[in-house]
């Protein structure tokens, strides 16, 4: 057990400190609004130059082309946590299809798509999730007939984020309409300019429209599209999948909305009262420092796994499960601490820190459904982490 | 940086769960726990043997000179194999004297010194208890000691939250729900103390930790039993671990103890580097660990169904164990409210 970092690390955390400090002035606002915003597009190109975004991606297709670094990458977010600076952008092309292609895709593939997603010139949606297949994912519907050189899609998705900003689409298509459900997908990528899309915002309990449903008629794309093989798109999914579950329930997130939380019931009175020096939700607040505590040291294991190029076991498998949820229960308490003023929402001279915790206790009940819902977890940790069997098929009749 | 037990901590550990497997399987415990002293005797002598008692005093007075995380993982074992100990007296004593010199310590670590520990009234001193000190002679009442019997000395806290090394006065048992654990009332009437060390919120943080790290321990094993039992148990025609509502119950449970694992190790390692947030994460290690495992302590005996509730199973040893660790040392709440002075909460601005 050793919590400290070699010198060279330590001059790395001095290097990242500097270049921040040395640029802070360009970082954008959150003024600076939309996915193509030139300043954000500026800022985003200055940090992957200086080696604080798209590190470990290869300089040909437009990253910093470092060697991955897991300490190095950690010390990169705690100063980024640290002076408050806007970190690199993270959506879903960054997130999810480079790390596919980088793996999969073709050389045109690479060449054409990796340096302008990286960039934030182009904006990408994924196309998972249908009416019909949410955590039955393989179960989609969404089909693309081959004719010539290109296939016909017809059909619809949902929970798309991002979709009215996209310039393209990662999408799960099924190819092969006769074969078992997981043998017959493809993952192919084409244009949202293609004629036959209609995008429909999907106004969700927030009030904001954080994501959309997609609709396919007859929609003629080029088969050049597809990611690694005609039928193998469950395999090309299933490598981003854990990615994305990955990116929830990050710890240290956690732990900057519970400093938020203390600060809040310092301020904030009641009667003339402190928040945090009324005993029962102050019960509350150490029940949950303790869980963010648990977490964190959770979070430092996998950490250690990771370097080791070990797998992290059931420390990993359940921290989307726990991570959310817990988010979910910090945001509850803020709005028990501020009682009536708790409810005011998006404006008002009595809001409360913007309204955020309202919001974030809506978007994380979210979060815990979407990318695998809580069930599906329970399922995952249960059978992958402790051996115990699957559900069996139900019968035919 | 390395997040994770050494090698010899795991060596360390693998072995106490091999002697403990052999020498203190469930029918050795439910003997000790009926009043076989014989069989309680053979396992402390076994135990003994190993070197525990110094594991936490300095080379340099003859022990191991080993941390608390090391401590913690001795601890998890016994809680694992619900084990009675006095470790968890002997450690926190090590600790209470890390800056003490050595009267006692080789004492301690040659177990030569038996110790007990009284250390209830710095967290919740109930009506008819309280210790006082006048001059150097102890007087008053403190309740639910740990490893009185058979013990020479005592740690025991007086009212301003100092400590006292003094010989172990009239001891009476006092039944618990726990009967893997002997708790005792111990009654001061002048004794004399032989040391005496300021009021340290280490002590308590510290005996707090190691307390958790034995529900840890029992509440892994209650996970344990209930996966495997889920895995064979058949009902409907299928095992009953493939239906999602009895999968959920295991999952609900593993995800919330393998979290405190960590805990338990930071917490620990803090302390042993003098991290100035060990205090507070020791401290709410122990609230944690108490709601984690009374949660598993009822859910394990549910998935056990009726033969969770039986005797015969012996599972509520571990749901007894479990409950007594929630109390002991400070109620979940008392402990946080601790935690929260501990972090400066509790005063006004």
């Amino acid at each position: 057990m050793d919590l400290s970092l070699s010198p060279e690390y330590e001059a790395f955390r001095k290097e990242v400190a500097e270049i921040l400090s040395a640029n802070a002035h360009l970082a954008p606002t959150p003024d600076d609004r939309g996915m193509k915003n030139p300043k954000r597009q500026a800022w985003q190109k200055l940090l992957i130059e200086n080696g604080l975004a798209a590190r470990t991606i290869p300089t040909e297709y437009g990253g910093f082309g470092a060697e991955p670094d897991i300490l190095k990458s950690r010390i990169i977010a705690e100063e980024f946590a640290r002076t408050g600076l806007p970190r690199a952008m993270s959506n879903q092309g960054i997130s999810m299809l480079v790390p596919t292609l980088l793996e999969l895709g073709t050389p045109e593939q690479k060449a054409a798509y990796i340096r302008p997603t990286l960039y934030g010139e182009m904006i990408w949606c994924q196309g998972y999730s249908e009416p019909g297949a949410g955590s039955d994912l393989a179960a989609l519907r969404t089909a693309a007939v081959s004719d010539g050189d290109d296939y016909v899609i017809n059909g619809s998705k949902i929970w798309t984020s991002t979709a009215k900003q996209a310039d393209m689409i990662f999408c799960l298509v099924r190819t092969d309409p006769t074969a078992k459900k997981h043998e017959g997908i493809s993952y192919i990528l084409f244009s949202m300019e293609t004629p036959g899309i209609e995008v429909r915002p999907l106004v969700d309990m927030t009030g904001a429209a954080n994501f959309n449903e997609v609709f396919f008629t007859d929609v003629r794309v080029p088969k050049s599209g597809i990611v690694f093989a005609e039928n193998k798109g469950w395999q090309v999914a299933n490598a981003t999948l854990t990615h994305e579950r990955g990116m929830l329930g990050d710890p240290n997130a956690t732990k900057a909305r519970l400093v938020e939380l203390v600060e809040l019931m310092k301020r904030e009175t009641v009667n003339g009262e402190r928040l945090i020096d009324n005993p029962l939700l102050r019960d509350r607040l150490l029940k949950l420092q303790g869980e963010v505590y648990a977490m964190q040291a959770n979070g430092l294991r996998i950490t250690t796994h990771r370097l080791k190029k070990e797998g992290a076991g059931l420390a990993g498998l359940v921290v989307k499960l726990m991570g959310c949820e817990l988010n979910h229960e910090i945001a509850r308490l803020a709005i028990d601490a501020l009682g009536e003023l708790g409810v005011m929402y998006e404006q008002g001279e009595h809001l409360r820190a913007n309204g955020s915790w309202q919001a974030r206790y809506m978007y994380d009940l979210g979060l815990i459904i979407g990318g695998g819902t809580a069930q599906i977890q329970k399922n995952i940790i249960a059978e992958r982490g402790l051996g115990l069997p699957r559900e069996p098929k139900p019968a035919k009749a | 940086m390395e997040f994770a037990l050494s090698e010899d901590q795991r060596m360390l550990q693998d072995s106490l769960n091999g002697f403990l497997k052999d020498v203190a399987p469930l029918d050795t415990i439910r003997k000790i726990a009926t009043g076989d002293e014989a069989a309680g005797a053979a396992l402390a002598a076994g135990l003994d043997d190993l070197g525990l008692a110094g594991l936490h005093v300095p080379e340099a007075q003859g022990g191991l000179g080993l941390g608390l995380l090391d401590a913690c993982l001795v601890q998890e074992s016994l809680g694992y194999a619900i084990a009675p100990s006095r470790f968890l007296a002997t450690t926190v004593t090590a600790h209470a004297m890390r800056q003490a010199g050595d009267d006692f310590l080789p004492g301690i670590a040659s177990g030569d010194i038996r110790m007990a520990l009284a250390l209830t009234e710095l967290s919740s001193r109930r009506d008819g208890a309280g210790v006082a000190v006048d001059g150097d002679k102890l007087t008053g009442t403190s309740l639910l000691a740990v490893s009185a019997e058979g013990s020479t000395h005592l740690l025991a806290a007086d009212t301003t939250g100092a400590l006292n090394l003094v010989e172990t006065p009239a001891a009476t048992p006092m039944q618990t729900i726990d009967r893997t654990r002997i708790f005792s009332e111990v009654v001061f009437s002048g004794n004399a103390r032989a040391m005496s060390l300021k009021p340290d919120d280490e002590v308590l943080a510290a005996a707090r930790l190691l307390v958790a790290a034995d529900t840890l321990g029992a509440a892994q094993a209650m996970i344990d039993k209930a996966v495997a039992y889920a895995a064979e148990r058949q009902q409907f025609g299928r095992v009953i671990g493939s239906f999602q509502a009895v999968k959920h119950m295991c999952a609900e449970m593993a995800a919330r103890l393998e979290p405190s694992r960590a805990l338990i190790w930071h917490a620990a390692h803090a302390l042993d580097t003098g991290e100035p947030e060990g205090l507070a994460m020791a401290t709410l290690a122990k609230s944690h660990l108490a709601e984690a495992g009374t949660f598993i302590a009822r859910t394990s005996t549910e998935v056990h169904g009726g033969m969770g509730f039986t005797d015969l199973v012996g599972l509520h040893y571990w749901f007894k164990r479990i409950g007594v660790n929630r109390q002991l040392f400070g109620s979940p709440e008392q402990t946080r409210m601790d935690a929260a002075r501990l972090q400066g909460w509790l005063e006004t601005a």
